[in-house]
């Protein structure tokens, strides 16, 4: 079997339509920028890095819940398992929550809810994206 | 110029945006007076949002009390604000609106921006102060000019002698005025900047202290409570007293979040001010309140409210200031939004009126049971709050829907008649005692 010249490893089909999988990537990043930035703000207490958390969690629901949306019509097509879309849901439900907590004033935006909230979100994508990625199975998102 | 109020169709308006978790329910406690009951904190997820949708008049005019009369002097202002009664009973009224430049810094503001753009009426405001002659006191008047023209969001007046005074959201200007004057060209000296960046909350209220030496200037604070960094909030939740003939300054008084209208009280001649408090703290917090503004005092924004109450969103602490915050003297309601005060002299609208503060609440949109939305009066007695307040001008509120909003209150002693700013039917009122010449209501031009 031929090597990917990039990775140096067998290339695997995802069985992810592309645009799905672009769509997928943000929420995964986005989410891990929110944690890192509540990180940030809760070392600093300086207010840009929780506005960052604040914009970097709405951008996840945006994209995250256009991939919901797929995963659920892929999933009652029969063309995904359920554990997907319910992964995307748990995930963008957390990251609501989250962006109501982010909306308090100042101090309030993260504390130790926002950053559970942060974490939760970020774990909940990588475990769906990392579904998402693996090699095709038969009856994968497409 | 102005939209017809009338059947305003914004179906979503009545934002009962949320949520059973707010608001109101609980058996009401005592929120005014000198000592007001304050529970606990109530940080909802989501912050209760309730403004009132619009509605116009339709010929209808606002309640007082028996013994007096309300009607409307003037209407199509350009956002009323602030009023000034001049010696020869001219009224002036500052129209404007600023703040617009305080960016958008996270997705609530986005949002917040959207839902408070249904409680206004779409008029731009008219960055000018007009003048209202009534020669022949029938409460209507016959002559009506703009007096100054070309100012930046003007908001204060004041005048001392000659000199007119007028805070624009950055600057305090000084224009030379003739009794009898209906027009002032030029641009007025600049006495003073003021503290202008962000502006979130704009309004730069301005009263004489009573010997007429220092001009007194409310700045409000650039945030609710902090959240847009502690750096801009330098000259900020301030009252300054500016030396009238250098116009250098000096900070009164300071952790005051919101000094929205400055007053001298008539017969102390004490500086006294109508301030909002913070917000999404919980419906029943924190009261807004009047005060005497004191030398050197600290009020406690943002670190604390009403004294030493620690208000645990501003990080780091201060307990050094909180420990020396002073308390207000009168709450007025939480969310009640004063933003108009002004005392009574010469015996006041009589009766009940006599010695006292009228106080222009001009309505709440943190908490699900509205409140404010009509001119108060808190009597005193020898220069201070004496009991309760009273309602003096309601009906500004009918099912639930907002046909006015109070800013301005003017009282013109000469004549026992008090002026009203109405900001969303950008009308001004006038509240006489019946009977008396003049007092006989006018046909409503509308609203």
């Amino acid at each position: 079997m031929a090597l990917s010249p990039v990775l140096g490893t067998a290339p695997h089909r995802t069985g992810l339509h592309p645009l799905h999988a672009l769509l997928l990537g943000f929420p995964v990043a986005l989410f891990a920028t929110g944690l890192a930035a509540d990180i940030a703000y809760l070392d600093t207490a300086e207010m840009q890095w929780s506005n960052f958390a604040a914009w970097a969690n709405a951008g996840a629901l945006v994209f995250g819940g256009v991939v919901l949306a797929w995963s659920v019509l892929a999933a009652v097509r029969g063309r995904t398992r359920w554990l997907y879309p319910l992964l995307l849901a748990a995930m963008w439900v957390v990251g609501l929550v989250n962006a109501f907590q982010h909306s308090h004033d100042a101090w309030a935006s993260v504390g130790t809810t926002g950053l559970i909230l942060s974490i939760l979100s970020t774990a909940l994508a990588v475990v769906a994206g990392w579904i998402a990625y693996s090699p095709a199975r038969a009856g994968d998102v497409r | 110029m102005t939209r017809p109020l009338a059947p305003v169709t914004l179906a979503p308006v009545t934002l009962a945006l949320l949520l059973a978790a707010c608001g109101s329910g609980a058996a009401d406690i005592r929120q005014t007076g000198p000592d007001p009951v304050l529970p606990a904190q109530d940080r909802a997820l989501v912050p209760p949002i309730k403004v009132a949708e619009p509605a116009g008049w339709n010929g209808a005019t606002p309640t007082v009390p028996a013994g007096l009369t309300i009607t409307p002097y003037a209407t199509g202002f350009k956002v009323p604000r602030q009023m000034l009664v001049l010696p020869n009973g001219d009224l002036l009224v500052a129209e404007g609106k600023g703040g617009a430049d305080a960016p958008t810094l996270r997705p609530k503001d986005l949002i917040a921006d959207y839902i408070k753009s249904f409680a206004g009426n779409g008029v731009k405001g008219g960055d000018r102060v007009s003048l209202l002659r009534d020669a022949d006191g029938d409460g209507r008047p016959e002559l009506r000019t703009v007096l100054i023209d070309g100012l930046d969001a003007p908001y204060g007046l004041a005048l001392v002698g000659g000199d007119l005074y007028v805070a624009e959201q950055g600057s305090l200007k000084r224009y030379g005025y003739t009794t009898g004057t209906t027009r002032i060209a030029g641009k007025g000296q600049e006495i003073t900047k003021l503290p202008s960046k962000v502006n979130h909350h704009w309004t730069k209220s301005l009263a004489a202290s009573a010997d007429g030496s220092k001009l007194y200037v409310g700045i409000g604070s650039n945030s609710n409570v902090g959240e847009r960094g502690l750096e801009v909030e330098e000259d900020r939740a301030v009252v300054w007293e500016i030396d009238r003939a250098t116009g250098a300054h000096r900070t009164l008084a300071s952790g005051i979040r919101n000094p929205t209208a400055l007053a001298i009280e008539p017969r102390t001649g004490a500086l006294w001010s109508v301030a909002n408090e913070r917000d999404e703290l919980g419906a029943r917090l924190v009261p807004d309140y009047l005060t005497q503004v004191r030398d050197g005092a600290f009020y406690g924004w943002p670190y604390s409210y009403y004294g030493r109450h620690v208000d645990p969103r501003v990080h780091p602490q201060r307990p050094d200031l909180v420990s020396r915050a002073t308390v207000p003297d009168y709450a007025l309601g939480s969310h009640v939004a004063a933003l108009g005060l002004s005392f009574a002299t010469n015996g006041g609208l009589g009766g009940a009126f006599a010695e006292g503060a009228f106080v222009g609440e001009h309505g709440s949109w943190n908490r699900q049971d509205l409140a404010g939305y009509k001119v108060g009066w808190v009597p005193f007695a020898g220069g201070r709050p004496a009991g309760q307040p009273r309602d003096l001008v309601t009906g500004f509120i009918a099912d639930g829907k907002a046909r006015g909003r109070p800013v301005g209150v003017t009282f013109d002693p000469a004549r026992h008649v008090l002026f009203v700013a109405d900001d969303l039917s950008n009308t001004v009122w006038r509240v006489a005692p019946a009977g008396r010449r003049g007092a006989a209501p006018a046909s409503p031009t509308g609203g």
